[in-house]
């Protein structure tokens, strides 16, 4: 039953939203107002940046400076790649715990979990050395493999949950009609579980794109995605704010219009599949 | 020919025996119906046919060769679903299409296959729709087409008319009956709805707590239950179940009176009652009349149009000829 909320309460709540949306969005709204500014101007009180002049200054200076295209081809291909083959992984292992679960299949599932609890920097002198010793330091095959790795229990619990919403019985028909095991994932559960994989796909390239740890850590020039190119304008003495926030918007554009067009399949995707 | 055989077939979650050793034999071209009333084991028992449940002990033969290990698609039986089980996301001419598409059957052959079956199931102006477009009858139809292009040995049917109101259940088990004669292909078809049992089997398996109560035709089960529980289960309203002085005159330990075995009367008779609840069909009238004898109200059928109204005194005379005895153990005496 809906609960009679008065208009007042209306108001007050839409009012509270609206702030706290706007705080959440802020420094965004901040970076990208700097971006615009010069280097002088940009360190000024708030009141005095909004009053000075605009210039694209900065973006011809990042531009100029350094090579944008190359991050973001760096950026694309690792976040996409190592989304597609975690999919490709996690697919046949959601599928075996959806529907052939045994009595372990939650315990795995919560232990597949607790590894994102680890604090990554546990692992950075194991996974460093193993980089050097197989040659994948500032590699994209190497940031594949490692996003894949670190995004692939969120992966895993996502197509978990939208697998078990598909009825047990359209997989046993597919069986009666003579469907191998691959023709079963390949024709019927993965076509049924196309929104599914399309929001954990969406919400794991986001995940990848703005993963800083690794990409840092493991990448010099190479290889080096849009993060580093945002740490190459973050100078401990000099403060580039102008320049800094100019790389930064170039950085999180690409991203940040991919979520507004796909917004629905992302809440879809953020509440794990508890939205029907 | 025997067409299917299961020989001491068991069935075991865990420590839970669902269906002791069991035997049965379905005849090539038979119409079968398991029947019984909720959790007795009749879908299980099906999913072990099928091959989508593993036998726990037992085996299970096909014509003859024994299927008790090989894969479902290869028993060479099709299956048709409560919730029908349709792919969302084909149309209706591919979801058809698609266990001729794994058999790896050539394009032109699909087709001819596919119209074949959609005339047979006026769907042919269906054929391009999604499942989701179509109404329930014409799902479960969809379903049933699936079925048939396969050709094969047997059509295991599990509880398909359930989800269908009830005008929409009396034509598809019309339909489905008559599909059974024009294939005259083996039908195993499960059900909890015993009309449905009475009214498309050739034989009928009543089962209880995975057990077989009786095998029989619909009409030896109505005339001849071994037990009390088939007389009870079979026959719409139920067997009227009498024990005490009214059963030890016929010499039982329990009588069972069918309603239309009966006789009503306003003056004269064996037992008198007062009428209860009655329900006029027009074809019939049941009583539900309450006998100071029993502990139950006794259901009276009477034929058309008779004039009780609730509180009337009655007199019920049963038939003699169609009196069912039982013993102390609810098994059928001569």
């Amino acid at each position: 039953m809906a609960r009679a909320v008065s208009n007042r309460r209306k108001m007050l709540n839409t009012a509270l939203a609206w702030l706290v949306g706007l705080v959440i969005f802020f420094p965004i709204l901040w970076i990208i107002v700097l971006s615009f500014k010069t280097e002088g101007d940009a360190i000024r009180t708030p009141l005095e940046v909004l009053g000075s002049v605009w210039t694209l200054e900065s973006y011809a200076v990042v531009q100029d400076r350094s090579d944008y295209f190359k991050h973001f081809t760096n950026s694309v291909i690792i976040a996409l790649g190592s989304t597609l083959l975690g999919v490709l992984v996690a697919v046949p292992a959601a599928w075996s715990m959806a529907f052939v679960p045994s009595k372990r299949t939650r315990g795995i599932l919560m232990w597949m979990l607790s590894t994102k609890m680890l604090p990554a920097v546990g692992v950075l002198y194991p996974i460093y050395l193993l980089f050097i010793e197989l040659g994948l330091l500032d590699s994209r095959t190497g940031l594949v493999v490692v996003l894949m790795l670190i995004n692939l229990p969120i992966i895993v619990w996502m197509l978990y949950t939208y697998f078990r919403e598909i009825p047990a019985e359209i997989l046993e028909a597919a069986r009666m009609d003579g469907a191998s095991l691959r023709s079963e994932l390949l024709y019927v559960l993965t076509p049924m579980a196309i929104p599914g994989i399309a929001s954990t796909i969406l919400l794991n390239v986001i995940l990848a794109w703005n993963e800083a740890f690794w990409t840092l850590n493991l990448t010099a020039a190479k290889a080096a995605p849009l993060t580093a190119f945002i740490a190459s304008y973050s100078s401990p003495e000099g403060l580039f704010y102008a320049k800094l926030s100019a790389a930064s918007v170039m950085a999180i554009m690409p991203i940040l219009i991919m979520g507004w067009f796909s917004q629905k399949q992302l809440v879809r995707g953020l509440t794990f599949g508890a939205v029907k | 020919m025997k067409q299917i055989q299961l020989q001491k077939i068991t069935k075991r979650f865990g420590n839970v025996e669902v269906i002791p050793p069991l035997d049965l034999e379905i005849e090539t071209g038979e119409f079968v119906v398991f029947v019984g009333p909720s959790g007795c084991g009749k879908s299980t028992l099906l999913r072990l046919i099928a091959g989508l449940e593993d036998v726990t002990d037992g085996q299970i033969l096909i014509n003859g060769k024994d299927a008790t290990a090989i894969a479902p698609a290869e028993r060479g039986l099709a299956m048709v679903f409560q919730s029908y089980a349709l792919y969302p996301h084909m149309t209706v001419r591919n979801n058809i299409a698609f266990p001729l598409r794994m058999a790896g059957i050539d394009k032109a052959e699909q087709a001819r296959r596919v119209e074949e079956a959609a005339k047979t199931l006026n769907l042919s102006e269906y054929l391009d729709r999604r499942p989701g477009q179509l109404s329930g009858g014409q799902r479960q139809r969809v379903a049933i087409g699936r079925a048939i292009v396969r050709e094969p040995t047997a059509f295991l049917f599990d509880e398909p008319l359930s989800n269908l109101d009830a005008a929409l259940r009396v034509g598809m088990r019309l339909e489905i009956s008559e599909l059974h004669k024009r294939l005259a292909t083996t039908m195993i078809y499960v059900t909890h709805d015993q009309v449905e049992a009475m009214t498309m089997a050739d034989k009928i398996v009543v089962l209880n707590a995975g057990v077989i109560e009786q095998v029989g035709s619909p009409l030896e089960l109505y005339h001849t239950p071994k037990n009390t529980f088939v007389a009870g289960f079979i026959g719409s309203p139920r067997m009227n179940l009498l024990a005490g002085s009214a059963a030890q005159k016929y010499g039982a330990h329990t009588i069972g009176i069918r309603p239309e075995h009966i006789g009503i009367s306003a003056d004269k008779g064996d037992w008198q009652g007062v009428v209860g609840v009655s329900e006029h069909l027009g074809s019939d009238t049941f009583f539900h009349v309450n006998c100071p004898d029993f502990s139950q109200p006794l259901t009276v059928r009477a034929s058309g149009e008779v004039e009780f109204v609730y509180g009337d005194k009655v007199y019920l005379t049963p038939d003699k000829t169609h009196v069912h005895k039982f013993d102390d153990r609810g098994l059928r005496i001569a």
